[in-house]
């Protein structure tokens, strides 16, 4: 059994992500007027089509490319000794403080408390036709797993297999695949939750939405 | 008070309001008194103390009368653009309302259309002579504005929408009826759904430069290639307050003053482009784009001046008559029609002309329009052929068309004939020849040293002297000396490392050894490395860019592309031979200018269409890239785009081959007009087509457009184009494409 504010507790200690931008490749850094502090966008627009605030420039066999922030953020970091220096690929440039939006926080909290399932293998996923058109009819809630249950279809190189579950008995919370797209092996496929637990849950997640403020 | 005083008054505050919108500011003491003394008068009739209500309203209409009058003679180019977009302004509705006699609207009734924004309607005039009283039919076909403003797009019409004004087109030309056709949008609306802006807009120039019935067109809002969709007639009116030109002036300012991320250009430089684009209809009588221009009422025509509606009823229907008469086999006929009907006092309801055409006369419309439209602005083009060479050229054109017409249409009908017999008595001979020497080939097959040649051919490696890589490129593009690596811009979608630079443009050709993406390349690497070496013979290069509008800043810009790139315009005309398949050439170079078309590039286009057809050679419009048209050349640029599809359409119709390919980025006018009417059109990889760019569509539309909106294979799936080829495979493809496309009534053949 978890306890729902301990776990909001611990995030909220440390409500954000570092996020380590490193060099993607050798070659000469010139840091582009970013100071500590400063806060920082990434990749914007609908289709993701405008980069991020410069951070630097990394320059290679006289082809300068810009080195942009991955996400919204605020510079808690910046490696200036580099500065006009050759370095390493893999180089830390500048770290980012990425304060976690609510659906990351959720995200999180879920794959904390919910029991994933793994992919075995890479490979596309589907469901049972049984699982699949209840899940159609109303949604994955809908369907109780059990130790052992046929509940997925593996499928690879034209190799169909199916696949069984295994782990605790609960309600289907939460699906990680989608249709037609292959998964790597580890990768969670399903979180489930114990019946009884899913009231808690969904407090949680209900919690999560209305007292986390983002910035 | 009186319902008519009301009606009288709400009126005349119409009028102040239209006064004070239209000049944005301006002349704020001649409103402010007329405010004064229409709120004065209003209190008096309401309060009862006017004498004599309707003497005082003359007196007051008389003065905002005298007003609008004195404040004509003030009104700036932006002005006017202001009072056709006014909400005010007549629009084609009225037109159908008060200039016909009656119509029924065809295509869809208001919001039920396919695109409300064009109107579609058969209309009727009615016309006496005598006591007999004759029903003539028209097509009209034009831009809704008004009523219902909010399903109508602001005129601006979709691809469909010209889609339909052209299918009405085709049952106007069944029907044997002149098309009036009434321009009122700011341009078209910018979307690559299908057909695509450009394509169609491309479609119907193409179909009306070979339309087999009248067509008159009235320009009151000419915005650019929405105006051209259905624009090219045999007579063009306009309204003396319309405007026509290649841009609007805020489009113009946003590109005079590089602004961008929907940055606003300051309304002084939107008035400085106004005035300097030449957009108004006297401007455009001038120049000789337009025949003829309609009076308006002072400050521009609105709903409720019905003697304005009388005389553009007689302008269309004099436009219509003339048009008709125009195709009249018998000179002195024709001659007298006309100055019978050109003449100011005649009463054009009680002059009746039939408007059906016979098959001769129909023909004869068409070549008189195609004529009209290619004689053209060639004057703005600047043609620094020494006269010796004009001279020489002009008589060598004189004295070859006969010899042209002997050899293609006499001597190699014949040919054909005599080469068939030859192939035959040839085909007996090597029969004949195989059976004589049957007897030393079964002698020298048993001969060792052809075993031994059999078996090396069979077991040794291949030559790499044979492989010619070493020197595959006759053009290697300067850029290869700088030693420096490249990054492809899909390296982030699928991981390509850095190429170097002498590499990727020395053997690579410009494209990227992992995802195959193009760089560009520039107009020099396709004229050495597509076609054989020394074939090249550039014509015409002595017809230069210039500054015809004498656009402030502009000459020195030319000067500046002129020096940079050695060329004198953006088109270099050529012929050239792949394989000895002889062919005329026309390239639009994007390093010109960014490839924009002005009227020396269009002169260009134009001869090298004629040179084709006279030669007989297949025609390949290649573009290196295009821009659009060049804005800084008005109506001298937007004219092009009908101007080159008539050349383009007698070249097709005479039997040529026309192909155009297209390369790094190619929008606007160009698209839309003379190249999209190509029946075969094929793009280089990594290449981007489209009729606006993103900013424009984002500002136009205001909607948010993918990343690879425009790419080629977005095109290429909506039809427009028939295929993308690779850069390194063009000259392979060109030459397939000739052998395969073209028929046997082909000139190249």
């Amino acid at each position: 059994m978890f306890n729902i504010s301990k776990l909001l507790d611990e995030i909220k200690s440390s409500p954000y992500r570092e996020i380590i931008v490193a060099a993607p490749h050798t070659g000469k850094i010139a840091f582009a007027g970013v100071e500590i502090g400063a806060r920082v966008h990434g990749p914007q627009g609908r289709w993701k089509e405008t980069p991020g605030t410069k951070l630097c420039t990394l320059e290679r066999e006289c082809n300068p490319k810009p080195v942009c922030a991955p996400e919204n953020g605020e510079i808690c970091q910046v490696h200036r000794e580099l500065d006009g220096h050759f370095v390493e690929a893999g180089t830390p440039l500048v770290v980012l403080r990425h304060m976690l939006t609510r659906d990351e926080v959720q995200r999180i909290i879920l794959q904390k408390t919910l029991y994933l399932f793994p992919a075995p293998e890479r490979a596309k996923y589907y469901f049972t036709p049984e699982a699949d058109k209840k899940i159609r009819a109303s949604d994955a809630r809908s369907v109780t797993v059990h130790n052992g249950m046929e509940l997925f279809i593996m499928s690879r190189m034209k190799r169909e297999v199916p696949l069984n579950y295994t782990g605790p008995d609960g309600v289907i919370y939460e699906v990680y695949f989608k249709y037609n797209k292959n998964l790597d092996a580890g990768s969670p496929l399903v979180g489930i939750c114990p019946q009884d637990h899913l009231h808690i849950i969904q407090n949680l997640v209900m919690r999560v939405q209305t007292e986390w403020t983002e910035t | 008070m009186d319902n008519n005083i009301e009606k009288y008054l709400q009126n005349l505050r119409e009028r102040l309001i239209y006064l004070t919108d239209i000049f944005a500011g301006k002349h704020g003491d001649s409103a402010a008194l007329l405010e004064e003394k229409l709120t004065a008068f209003a209190v008096r009739v309401r309060s009862g103390n006017c004498e004599d209500v309707y003497a005082e309203l003359s007196t007051v209409e008389d003065l905002v009368a005298y007003v609008e009058r004195r404040l004509e003679k003030t009104l700036t180019p932006m002005d006017r653009v202001r009072v056709v977009r006014h909400p005010q302004r007549v629009c084609l509705r009225d037109i159908l309302e008060n200039v016909y006699d009656n119509f029924t609207e065809v295509g869809g009734q208001d919001e039920h259309s396919l695109d409300p924004s064009m109107l579609i309607a058969r209309a009727i005039i009615t016309r006496r002579r005598g006591k007999k009283t004759y029903m003539q039919s028209v097509m009209v076909i034009g831009q809704e504005k008004g009523h219902g403003a909010e399903y109508r797009n602001g005129g601006s019409v979709k691809p469909w929408g010209n889609a339909k004004a052209l299918q009405y087109m085709s049952v106007a030309e069944t029907e044997g009826i002149p098309i009036h056709a009434y321009i009122f949008t700011p341009g078209s609306y910018p979307i690559e759904d299908y057909p695509g802006a450009a394509q169609q807009i491309a479609r119907n120039i193409y179909n009306m430069a070979g339309l087999r019935v009248p067509v008159v067109v009235v320009i009151s809002e000419g915005g650019s290639g929405g105006a051209e969709a259905i624009g090219l007639a045999d007579r063009r009116l306009m309204l003396s307050h319309g405007y026509y030109s290649v841009i609007s002036p805020e489009g113009a300012a946003a590109i005079e003053g590089r602004l961008k991320n929907g940055e606003r250009a300051t309304p002084e430089l939107i008035e400085h482009c106004a005035a300097n684009l030449n957009i108004l209809a006297e401007d455009n009588l001038k120049f000789g784009y337009i025949d003829r221009i309609v009076q308006e009422p002072p400050l521009g025509a609105r709903p409720w001046h019905f003697d304005f509606f009388r005389s553009l009823r007689q302008e269309v229907i004099r436009a219509t008559d003339e048009v008709v008469i125009s195709t009249r086999k018998i000179p002195v006929l024709r001659g007298l029609a006309l100055a019978r009907h050109r003449s100011p006092e005649s009463d054009i309801d009680n002059l009746y002309i039939r408007w059906g055409l016979s098959a001769a006369a129909k023909a004869r419309l068409v070549r008189r329009r195609q004529q009209k439209f290619l004689r053209l602005s060639r004057q703005a083009a600047r043609d620094r052929r020494p006269f010796v060479t004009k001279t020489a050229t002009a008589f060598f054109d004189w004295i070859s068309k006969p010899w042209v017409i002997v050899k293609y249409d006499f001597y190699h009908k014949h040919q054909r004939q005599i080469s068939t017999l030859m192939e035959e008595i040839n085909n007996e001979i090597d029969m004949l020849k195989y059976r004589l020497l049957a007897p030393w080939r079964k002698l020298s097959r048993r001969l060792p040293s052809r075993t031994d040649n059999k078996a090396r051919e069979l077991t040794a490696l291949s030559s790499w002297k044979e492989d010619g890589r070493s020197h595959r490129w006759n053009y290697i593009s300067p850029r290869y000396k700088i030693d420096r690596t490249l990054t492809c811009p899909n390296s982030e979608s699928y991981g390509c490392l850095d190429l170097w630079g002498p590499d990727l443009f020395a053997e690579f050709a410009g494209v990227c050894s992992h995802c195959g993406y193009h760089f560009p390349m520039e107009p020099e690497w396709y004229v050495n490395n597509v076609f054989d070496a020394g074939s090249v013979f550039e014509f015409n290069s002595e017809i230069e860019a210039g500054n015809p509008l004498g656009f402030p800043g502009f000459s020195e810009l030319v000067a500046r592309a002129k020096e940079k790139t050695g060329a004198k315009s953006g088109c270099m005309t050529f012929e050239a031979r792949i394989d000895n398949i002889k062919m005329v050439v026309a390239m639009l170079m994007g390093t010109f200018r960014g490839g924009s078309v002005g009227a020396a590039e269009g002169y260009k286009f134009v001869e090298a269409a004629a040179r084709a057809a006279k030669k007989r050679y297949p025609f390949l419009a290649y573009v290196h890239g295009t821009a659009g048209i060049r804005i800084q050349e008005g109506t001298h640029g937007v004219i092009q785009m009908p101007r080159c599809t008539v050349a383009v359409r007698r070249y097709i119709e005479a039997g040529g081959l026309y192909m155009v390919l297209y390369d790094t980025n190619s929008f606007a006018g160009p698209v839309a007009s003379f190249l999209g009417c190509s029946p075969y059109q094929f793009a280089v990889r990594s290449s981007n087509i489209g009729f606006a760019g993103p900013g424009v569509i984002k500002e136009t539309t205001g909607m948010d457009i993918p990343p690879k909106y425009h790419r080629s294979y977005r095109a290429l799936s909506r039809g427009h184009i028939q295929g993308i080829w690779d850069r390194r495979q063009i000259r392979a493809n060109i030459k397939q494409a000739l052998l395969t496309i073209g028929g046997r009534n082909l000139y190249y053949r």
